[in-house]
């Protein structure tokens, strides 16, 4: 046929195969069944696996669908959806730690600012949800770059821009700061953007604990931070709760 | 001492939530229960009362285990409620005698144009606000008297009682048929057409217009004010406040002085302008009702411009059509394109509400061509809800004899940006949304904590209210008047559809 793409014609006989059968398969059986060779079967095995739709049982080694691919239609978050479930959540975030509150997703490298809340000081403000945050340099950013390796590396790789003397721009230097980020849970900003200003933000999950957003506030650092430099901690704790919450209803069923 | 919170039951058309607020208006937690929507027949819309009755049941322990709350740390219930929706039941064992008429059920039309003939009907307007429509509950209450046999006699005989979901979950959380209280608030009764605006109690000249027994009505109550204690749910609780969803939201958006108005975007879309002290009669198609009422000080009154389909057309674009998954992906069908198209929606689904009132009126989509996508419907979907915002704006404008200079929003559509901008472009003012999206249960909180003294007074809570966005118009005024205009043309293409004699609902 002309311009089939054999590999995407072999994946999908695979996943048919996988789907059809009662258990596991291994590599040597599905390259029997679909007369592969052997390397040919692994190679795409592999890439099916990168992207969740196989996944492989750590002690026998078989391969069967992945769950990605049971929820393929529910997994993805559309991001207007994601702003109408987390607005009951993100006003007494704002509220509670008087900042200012944003919600971002990463679109092509970007974090795209989905939902925005005002600071509670009836100063006024202007809207930015569209506006799109550079990635390294925002709590945003680095928390959502934490749970997507492919994001942090395509980063990592560009040459970060330098926006003050504080901004993450080696590879080490992020590499180290997403890690933390992964071990805690929550990541913060502080003069990495703008001087004296900081930011605070956690991880929304959806189905299945995949990241489908980030929650958190920014202000200036005298308000954000204690006297050690340090993100205080009830506003991390008021950070976190809030994106407990929205994960919380976004698990719940859908409407 | 441990921290005490309020709860507020937002008993709503297509859902009954249990919000926890905290002592700065801050949600604490919330839970949601749905409830079935019966379309037996064109027209007509029903619920059952007694789901309503066990959802309350369960989403009110649901929002206080979320929050790890206890009962004794619940200062006060308020209550909001989708408005005249009517309920009739049987005092002794607590049974409905039938199905809930919903406020959108058009079942009363042939009621509506009898009594509309008879003598009298052109005081009642004055007495009550308003217009003599399907929408009220006095002529939802007409039709069951007549339709289910029996009733009329068993109501004069004060067998059976009615009220609206107010009334139903009062009476059920203070014990039922074991002694419970049978009352109603000011806003609630001000949308049944057998109220005296002035005197705020049920007028005999209006009982005996729509045929109904005083023997089967509740007693009117302030807003705000302790009702009772709770035995079921919360027992040991104290009521302390009931208002209409669209009253209530006015209260939590802090509407308090005269001028201050709010919209409130959900199933259907409810503007409503603090007029003072004094009931103001509209010449521009909008409503005259109760505001709220705190404790013994005066009633304050409210012009209200009704619109009847706005969220709930997203719902049928979701259910029906089925060209979206979830409501909030129409905002992202409808931005896969720049405008609309030339295609316009009129969502005339139970006739017209403010400023038409037009029973008659049935939905239209106008200005379909080949061009058109599904993006272009979507867009049109959420233009319908900006157009009829500027229809009853313009009325309130000219009743009022003021400018509106900012819109206050809130409700589950104010969440879609695409339609909030839009708001302001068709308005051409600023659209503000508090920091409260959840408004009409922070109303019923507000109402229920001031009568027990958990708020001390209205400043307090004014000073909880901050703008959580703002939307500014971007619209050029050309584009502005000539999408005005093509909206005007096709609402007057759904005018005249139903003639009563063709109504499929009656064949
Ligand atoms: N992002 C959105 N864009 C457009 N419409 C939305 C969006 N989110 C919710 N809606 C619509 O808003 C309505 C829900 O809002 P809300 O919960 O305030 O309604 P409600 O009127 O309080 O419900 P009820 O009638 O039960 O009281 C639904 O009709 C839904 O279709
Ligand atoms: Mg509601």
């Amino acid at each position: 046929m002309p311009g089939q793409v054999q590999s995407i014609a072999r994946a999908a006989a695979i996943l048919r195969l996988l789907a059809s059968s009662s258990g596991r398969l291994g590599i040597g059986e599905i390259a029997r069944s679909l007369n592969l060779p052997k390397g040919t079967a692994h190679g795409i095995i592999r890439t099916l696996q990168d992207v969740g739709f196989v996944e492989q049982d750590k002690t026998s080694g078989k391969y069967q669908l992945g769950a990605t691919l049971l929820h393929l239609g529910t997994s993805y978050l559309d991001v207007n959806e994601l702003r109408s479930r987390s607005i009951n959540w993100a006003d007494p975030l704002a509220a509670r730690s008087g900042e200012a509150v944003r919600i971002g997703t990463l679109l092509d490298g970007k974090v795209l600012v989905v939902h925005h809340v005002f600071r509670p000081d009836d100063i006024l403000q202007t809207l930015d949800v569209g506006s799109l945050l550079p990635p390294h340099a925002t709590a945003l950013g680095k928390v959502l770059l934490a749970y997507d390796v492919g994001a942090a590396n395509a980063v990592t790789q560009r040459e970060p821009e330098p926006y003050t003397r504080r901004t993450l721009v080696t590879a080490r230097a992020l590499t180290r700061a997403l890690s933390e980020i992964r071990d805690n849970g929550w990541g913060a900003e502080i003069g990495e953007m703008t001087p004296g200003e900081a930011g605070i933000a956690a991880p929304i999950r959806g189905y299945g604990g995949l990241v489908v957003g980030a929650i958190g506030l920014s202000g200036p650092v005298d308000r954000t931070c204690d006297g050690s430099g340090n993100p205080r901690p009830a506003l991390v704790t008021y950070v976190r709760d809030a994106a407990r919450a929205v994960s919380r209803d976004l698990g719940a069923t859908r409407w | 001492m441990t921290e005490r919170f309020v709860v507020a039951i937002d008993q709503g058309t297509t859902s009954t939530r249990c919000i926890v607020f905290d002592r700065r208006g801050n949600l604490v937690s919330v839970a949601q229960r749905e409830h079935r929507q019966h379309f037996p027949r064109p027209g007509w819309v029903e619920h059952d009362a007694m789901e309503i009755w066990r959802n309350v049941g369960k989403v009110v322990p649901r929002a206080l285990n979320q929050a790890g709350l206890s009962i004794d740390q619940i200062a006060a219930i308020g209550i909001a409620n989708q408005r005249e929706t009517t309920v009739v039941w049987d005092r002794r064992t607590g049974v409905p005698v039938a199905p809930a008429l919903i406020w959108q059920d058009t079942r009363t039309d042939l009621v509506v144009e009898a009594l509309s003939r008879a003598s009298g009907a052109e005081h009642i307007q004055e007495l009550c606000g308003l217009p003599l429509t399907t929408y009220f509950s006095g002529p939802k209450l007409r039709w069951l008297l007549d339709h289910i046999p029996g009733l009329a006699e068993r109501a004069e005989r004060g067998e059976v009682l009615f009220g609206t979901m107010e009334s139903w979950l009062i009476w059920n959380l203070t014990g039922g048929p074991d002694g419970g209280l049978h009352l109603t608030d000011v806003t609630n009764a001000s949308r049944t057409m057998l109220m005296d605006l002035r005197t705020l109690d049920w007028h005999p000249r209006l009982l005996s217009f729509f045929g109904v027994p005083a023997a089967m009505l509740p007693q009117i109550r302030s807003s705000s004010e302790v009702y009772g204690t709770a035995t079921a749910v919360l027992p040991g609780v104290r009521i302390a406040a009931a208002l209409g969803d669209q009253q209530a939201a006015l209260f939590g958006q802090t509407c308090f002085d005269p001028g201050e108005a709010k919209c409130t975007y959900g199933t259907g879309s409810f503007l409503l302008l603090n007029t003072g002290t004094e009931p103001v009669p509209s010449r521009h198609g909008l409503l005259t009702t109760v505001g709220y009422r705190i404790g013994d000080e005066p009633a304050l009154y409210a012009l209200e411009g009704s619109i009847a389909i706005t969220g709930s057309l997203v719902q049928w674009f979701r259910d029906r059509l089925e060209l979206i998954s979830t409501a909030p992906e129409i905002e992202t069908l409808a931005r896969t394109v720049d405008d609309n198209g030339g295609c316009y929606i009129v969502p005339a689904f139970s006739g017209l509400f403010a400023p038409h009132w037009r029973s008659e009126a049935r939905g239209t989509i106008v200005g379909l061509t080949s061009y058109i996508t599904k993006g272009h419907l979507a867009r049109a979907v959420l233009e319908a809800t900006g157009w009829q915002t500027r229809e009853v704006v313009d009325a309130m404008n000219a009743d009022s004899g003021l400018e509106l200079t900012a819109l206050r929003v809130d409700g589950g559509m104010t969440a879609n940006n695409l339609l909030m901008q839009f708001v302001a472009d068709v308005l051409a003012v600023p659209v503000v949304r508090p920091m409260a999206a959840e408004t009409v249960s922070l109303g019923a909180a507000y109402a229920a904590g001031l009568a027990v003294e958990y708020w001390p007074d209205l400043e307090g809570l004014r000073s909880n209210w901050h703008p959580a966005a703002r939307w500014v118009p971007e619209m050029d005024a050309a584009v502005r008047t000539r999408e005005r205009e093509n909206w005007r043309r096709a609402v007057e293409r759904t005018f005249d559809w139903i003639r009563p004699e063709e109504d499929p609902a009656r064949r």
